[in-house]
């Protein structure tokens, strides 16, 4: 034995350690991977020894050959070895060498299980914290399940070091092991008042990885989070915890308004430091919210970073933080997220993200294009796309280019192609990016050649000529079809020159270029088109020779089809054969009649007669029901169940019906359907008689009411200019310019008519005022096939309706803060000398009348102590200063002053306010019994620095019970023990007519009133909280239909009392 | 969440490489041949934002990067992490290994994967940020090389 340990170590001073093996691997740069299959060769040796140092040596170099790219998973079972040892450096190296290469199907990771949990259960932490991290990598359902015990015990271990692990590993767990979310979620939420910042952080990112899966789930947390948000100062949880409101927001827009005033706290409290910028673009991951002031304020800080940081001299390698192109992309970024919802906003820095498109980095670029998107309006697309046209042909690397190509055509077709004024511009933009190199989107021009032609009839006579240029040129887009997709293009193309063939030029040329040989090294399903086409032509062409005396042209062109078809009869695609050797056939015996003089051209074209139009892809189900028809019967009974398919009944007619009656379609399963889904899209967009709906334009087909509109009727503008060959797209901006500013003086002198006009037609967007984006009529007309026009009447209805929604919209701010603070900004009084503005509907925006919102807490280690935080926001334009903020002290509460001054002075408010600007300020009251509501008159007195008079503004504070609540955590055990006590007194209340999902429910008391839910129960639930004097207040909330009932019990009745009545008022509200 | 970490340098040979989700050995080296083309053409005054690497991939996931002398540290992450709190966590992670390193440069990391990882796993456990406050960082790993030395110390 001993002889055996003395060996072992003689092995090991000769064995090659760590940096033995990446010395030598250094220096074999020219044979590495033979030195490095000795290496692993002499590994395997040491591995076989019994001594555990030179094991865990060995897989230690096996980690880093991993690294190299080394599959090593043959060691798996002495990684596990290793990772037994008693030692903690060898643990440590096992375990990190599992952590690399152990994954799901690692069989001998079902050997682990023992010896994770006792490690877990190890008196040293670092054996307990190694085997977290390296379980938080390989972590497998059966492991997840086995050790979430021993986890969840690790959450309450002494040491924080520990906590944090255990609290970060619980993610992986729930992922792995979901069954454990329910019971370990009550101690991961006590966490998030961990004395220790590490797992509070911990807690905070685990919770809010958890809330962007489910959102809803946490809504009930939100106050919580506040809590922790004004009172944390590490950066990392401020940033989660705003990500995580970002992610809450949406589904109650209270909480944003609520946040609006921390986040402003928190952005002035660290002004001038690296976490304004963090809380700053945290902040307008919030801007979805439709509250509007605060856009406007994340917008400004944006500006005012973007402009910064291009004023700055790049000084600053230092500080990455502040460097000109980090802080541009992530400007860019913000933007595009307030994009979403206040377009407008965005649009005036139009400049500012044109210029971002010059940008050097590309991350910056597709960042900039993405906005881009979003921006355009119908004064600007020319001058955009004109610049993404450059930006196209000098860009290199073709994902960028198709990344240009795509947003281009997304740009132009947004919205029904609500924004191109002119469509041979268009076209020619189209026609431009045909010459584009090596693009994969070549379907997607094809699309938009087709739907532009066939929807915009004015435009057709052009585009008709472009394409047959196209196609002239085909040689030149068909040179390396094989690798890329432009030649799809030529389907549009030869489909648009067969379709509208009776305004071509020269239509005999193209019915040449068409039947070209070389036609048929084109994809099968282009050269389907080219052939049925070519028929077309060919009607086209009979008709306008017929008229001639002179028979023998028509003859030629019969004579040259026949030429030409044979080619395409041999085709191996299918389509292509049947469609040639009918049409040949046909043109054979064409080719007979003409030759005994008989007039065939009527009969040739009445084979492709008929005008197409635009149908909308709803369109079907508004054809009403023919009476009589009934959908759901059965046209045939359905075979019985027992019948098998080969007894089926001789009869053919009986066996086919059913399979086109509906028992059939529900046998179908979802994949079935979805594929068949897939294909009939396919097959629609393969379909040039079909009219696609492009994304964008779905949202105005919906609201579709009546059959009568289904094809518009549009009105017809003459083209201006007819341009041969293949024109340069810039040309019309020029043009276009020009146009408008025809327009606009033509406008100008018919202006008193064309008002008149506009009240009774059904103006699509008229609107005098100089230069609005209204004032750009589209030279030529989409038909839009929907139903419902943009109907815009006079401006002064417009206006109204604004008005009326804003004044809603003010009520509704209203009601929101009418039942837990009672702060009255406005209605109430006036000022002597205020000016009421006379359009205004609204009273209370009475200059200068500053609006207030207040905030009343209870301060929990001061039961006796209220905190009002009020916000003070200056909707004058004037400055205001010297603000004195005082309060009829009653017997119960009493505003704290500071020491010397009189009961009845007033507090001077610690900031002076620009116009505009709002800020916060906290008083303290104290109060003896929070068992009443309560209400507080006082008055605000202040001086308008202009005109220097003194303004007083009163209002009243309501304190009301709810108020003095705090949310305090509760567990089931406690909550039940304190029931079971007996001192509390009970009262319940009824709400009727709630109609809210109960969740909603029990969110709205806990958000409003300062309670947590204990434990819920399908419909019931039961929740807690306390109130500032210790007083536990306890409710068990059930549902049934849209009657909820309380039951609760409190040590305080009186408290209670007033406490439901409150909450009742918050659901009467609602 | 972050997917993974790399560290490599300037001829993108990896210094170090974490996945946080399970891809095969030649599947990871393609990454990081990927990734180092990507961030290798890319100057250094430009942003430390990548979108749309296909092999770590998917719309949602993007690479954050910083560029110290010979090295690339590279994060990809998912959208649940704030862009700049991810690049002060790349300061926080090599100001920490300046620490325990004493003036650390590429040749610590050749030698010292091992305490490299070691030193990532009190950053960074199972694809979430742990700890960003230095000195706890710092603090905790140097008693844990304590205890190695005290355990080697006794076997010899």
């Amino acid at each position: 034995m001993a002889l055996k340990i003395v060996k072992g170590s003689i092995d090991r001073m000769f064995d090659k350690n760590l940096q033995d093996l990446v010395r030598g691997i250094r220096n074999h740069k020219e044979d590495e991977a033979k030195y490095i299959s000795t290496c692993i060769d002499e590994i395997k040796q040491e591995l076989k020894q019994d001594n555990i140092a030179v094991k865990a040596n060995a897989v230690c170099k096996l980690t880093y050959l991993q690294m190299l790219g080394y599959d090593v998973s043959w060691a798996a079972f002495n990684i596990v070895e290793v990772m037994s040892s008693s030692k903690f450096t060898y643990k440590r190296i096992g375990y990190l060498a599992a952590s690399q290469c152990f994954h799901e199907n690692t069989d001998v990771i079902m050997l682990t299980t023992n010896q994770i949990r006792k490690d877990l259960s190890s008196p040293n932490q670092y054996d307990t914290g190694v085997a977290l991290t390296g379980l938080s990598c390989f972590v497998t359902p059966d492991l997840a399940r086995d050790l979430a015990n021993d986890i969840m015990t690790l959450m309450s271990h002494t040491k924080p070091y520990i906590r944090k692990k255990a609290v970060l590993i619980m993610y992986k767990v729930f992922l792995k092991y979901p069954e454990s979310l329910r019971p370990a979620f009550p101690r991961l939420k006590e966490k998030l008042e961990d004395p220790d910042p590490g797992v509070q952080s911990a807690a905070v990112n685990v919770i809010c990885e958890l809330a962007r899966r489910n959102p809803k789930n946490y809504l009930s947390l939100a106050p919580l989070f506040f809590k922790l948000m004004t009172s944390s100062t590490n950066n990392w949880v401020l940033i989660k915890i705003i990500k995580l409101f970002g992610a809450l927001t949406p589904l109650e827009p209270r909480l944003g308004k609520k946040l609006i005033e921390p986040l402003t706290n928190l952005i002035h409290r660290s002004f001038s430091s690296r976490v304004l910028i963090f809380i700053c673009f945290g902040f307008f991951k919030l801007a979805h919210k439709k509250s509007f002031s605060d856009v406007i304020v994340s917008l400004c800080y944006i500006t005012v970073l973007i402009s910064l940081s291009s004023g700055m001299p790049n000084h600053s390698a230092s500080s990455v933080f502040l460097r000109i192109s980090v802080v541009k992309y992530l400007g860019l970024l913000a933007m595009s997220k307030i994009l979403k919802t206040h377009p407008k906003s965005v649009q005036s820095h139009k400049d500012l993200i044109l210029q971002c498109l010059d940008d050097k980095d590309e991350s910056i670029r597709l960042r900039a294009l993405d906005l881009l998107y979003g921006m355009v309006s119908k004064k600007n697309l020319m001058e955009i796309v004109k610049k993404l046209m450059i930006h196209v042909d000098k860009a290199e690397g073709t994902t960028y280019r198709d990344e240009l190509l795509t947003k281009i055509i997304d740009i132009c077709s947004q919205s029904n192609y609500q924004y191109i004024t002119n469509f041979e511009w268009y076209i020619s933009i189209l026609v431009e990016l045909t010459r584009l190199e090596g693009t994969r989107h070549g379907h997607l021009i094809a699309s938009q050649m087709l739907d532009v032609a066939i929807r915009v009839k004015a435009i057709r006579v052009f585009a008709v000529a472009q394409m047959a240029t196209l196609l002239d040129n085909a040689h030149l887009l068909t040179g390396n079809m094989q690798r890329n997709g432009i030649c799809e293009v030529l389907y549009a193309a030869a489909w648009i020159c067969g379709e509208f063939s009776e305004h071509l030029e020269n239509p005999v040329q193209t019915l040449e270029a068409m039947l070209r040989p070389k036609v048929a090294t084109l994809p099968g399903h282009i050269q389907a088109v080219y052939v049925q086409n070519a028929a077309k032509l060919f009607a086209t062409i009979l008709k306008n020779q017929e008229g001639n005396t002179d028979s023998t042209a028509a003859q030629e062109t019969s004579q040259m089809m026949i030429d030409r078809l044979p080619l395409f009869v041999q085709s191996a695609n299918l389509e292509v054969q049947e469609r040639a050797s009918c049409i040949l056939q046909l043109v054979k015996y064409i080719q007979k009649l003409q030759q005994k003089d008989v007039e065939v051209a009527e009969e040739v074209s009445a084979l492709f007669a008929g005008e197409l139009n635009p149908v909308a892809p709803k369109a079907q189900k508004k054809v009403p029901v023919p009476e009589g028809l009934d959908l759901d019967a059965w046209i045939n009974e359905p075979p019985s169940e027992s019948e098998s398919e080969d007894e089926q009944p001789k009869a053919i007619f009986t066996k086919e019906e059913p399979k086109h009656s509906r028992p059939r379609h529900t046998e179908v399963d979802e994949k079935e359907l979805a594929r068949r889904r897939e294909a009939r899209k396919q097959e629609q967009a393969n379909n040039p008689f079909y009219i696609k709906a492009s994304p964008s334009s779905q949202k105005v087909y919906q609201e579709a009411p009546g059959v009568e509109h289904i094809p518009v009727v549009q009105i017809d503008l003459s083209v201006p200019l007819k341009v041969p060959g293949l024109p340069m797209s810039d040309q019309y901006v020029k043009l276009e310019e020009e146009r408008r500013q025809k327009e606009r003086a033509e406008k100008k002198k018919k202006e008193k008519k064309k008002r008149k006009e506009k009240r009774s037609g059904r103006g699509k967007k008229h609107d005098s005022g100089p230069e609005s984006e209204e004032d750009i009529t589209p030279a030529h007309v989409v038909d839009i096939v929907t139903e419902e026009m943009p109907e815009k009447s006079s401006k002064h209805k417009k206006k109204k309706q604004k008005k009326e929604k804003e004044e809603k919209e003010k009520k509704k701010k209203k009601k929101h803060h009418h039942h837990h603070h009672h702060s009255d900004g406005g209605g109430e009084e006036s000022v002597q000398n205020g000016t009421v503005e006379e359009e205004e509907p609204l009273t209370f925006l009475v200059f200068p009348l500053p609006r207030k919102v207040c905030d009343i807490q209870g301060n929990l280690q001061d039961g006796s102590q209220v905190v009002v935080s009020v916000i003070f926001e200056n909707k004058s334009d004037s400055f205001l200063k010297s603000m004195e903020f005082n309060v009829l002290d009653s017997l119960n509460s009493k505003l704290q002053r500071p020491e010397g001054s009189g009961p009845h002075d007033g507090l001077t408010v610690p900031f002076q306010l620009p116009p505009g600007v709002s800020n916060e300020a906290r008083f303290v009251f104290t109060v003896q019994s929070i068992v009443m509501p309560q209400k507080l008159k006082g008055t605000l007195t202040f001086i308008v620095k202009d005109s220097s008079t003194h303004e007083k503004l009163d209002f009243k504070l309501h304190f009301t019970c709810t108020s003095y609540l705090i949310t305090t955590p509760c567990y089931s055990d406690a909550f039940a023990k304190l029931l079971e006590s007996g001192d509390l007194k009970s009262s319940s209340v009824r709400l009727e007519g709630v109609n809210m999902p109960f969740h909603h429910l029990l969110a709205r008391i806990c958000f409003h009133h300062h309670f947590s839910v204990v434990e819920r129960i399908d419909s019931c639930a039961s929740m807690y909280s306390r109130s500032i004097q210790g007083h536990h207040v306890c409710l068990l909330v059930k549902t049934s239909g849209q009657t909820v009932s309380i039951d609760a019990k409190c040590d305080e009745p009186t408290l209670l009392g007033n406490v439901l009545d409150e909450i009742k008022q918050t659901f009467s509200q609602c | 969440m972050i997917k993974a970490i790399l560290i490599f340098n300037n001829h993108g040979k990896p210094r170090l490489i974490r996945f946080y989700q399970y891809f095969a050995e030649d599947m990871q080296q393609q990454i990081i041949r990927e990734t180092f083309h990507l961030v290798s053409k890319r100057d250094d005054n430009v942003c430390n934002f990548l979108e749309g690497g296909s092999l770590i991939g998917g719309s949602d996931y993007k690479l954050i990067y910083r560029h110290y002398a010979t090295l690339y540290f590279v994060f990809c992450v998912d959208s649940s992490e704030s862009e700049l709190g991810i690049l002060d966590l790349i300061q926080v992670f090599v100001e920490t290994l300046d620490k325990c390193f004493e003036n650390v440069c590429e040749l610590d990391l050749i030698f010292h994967m091992d305490k490299v990882h070691y030193i990532l796993q009190e950053v960074v456990m199972g694809g979430m940020v742990l700890e960003t406050n230095m000195n706890e960082i710092v603090a905790q790993v140097e008693v844990q090389n304590r205890m190695e030395k005290s355990e080697l110390c006794n076997q010899n």
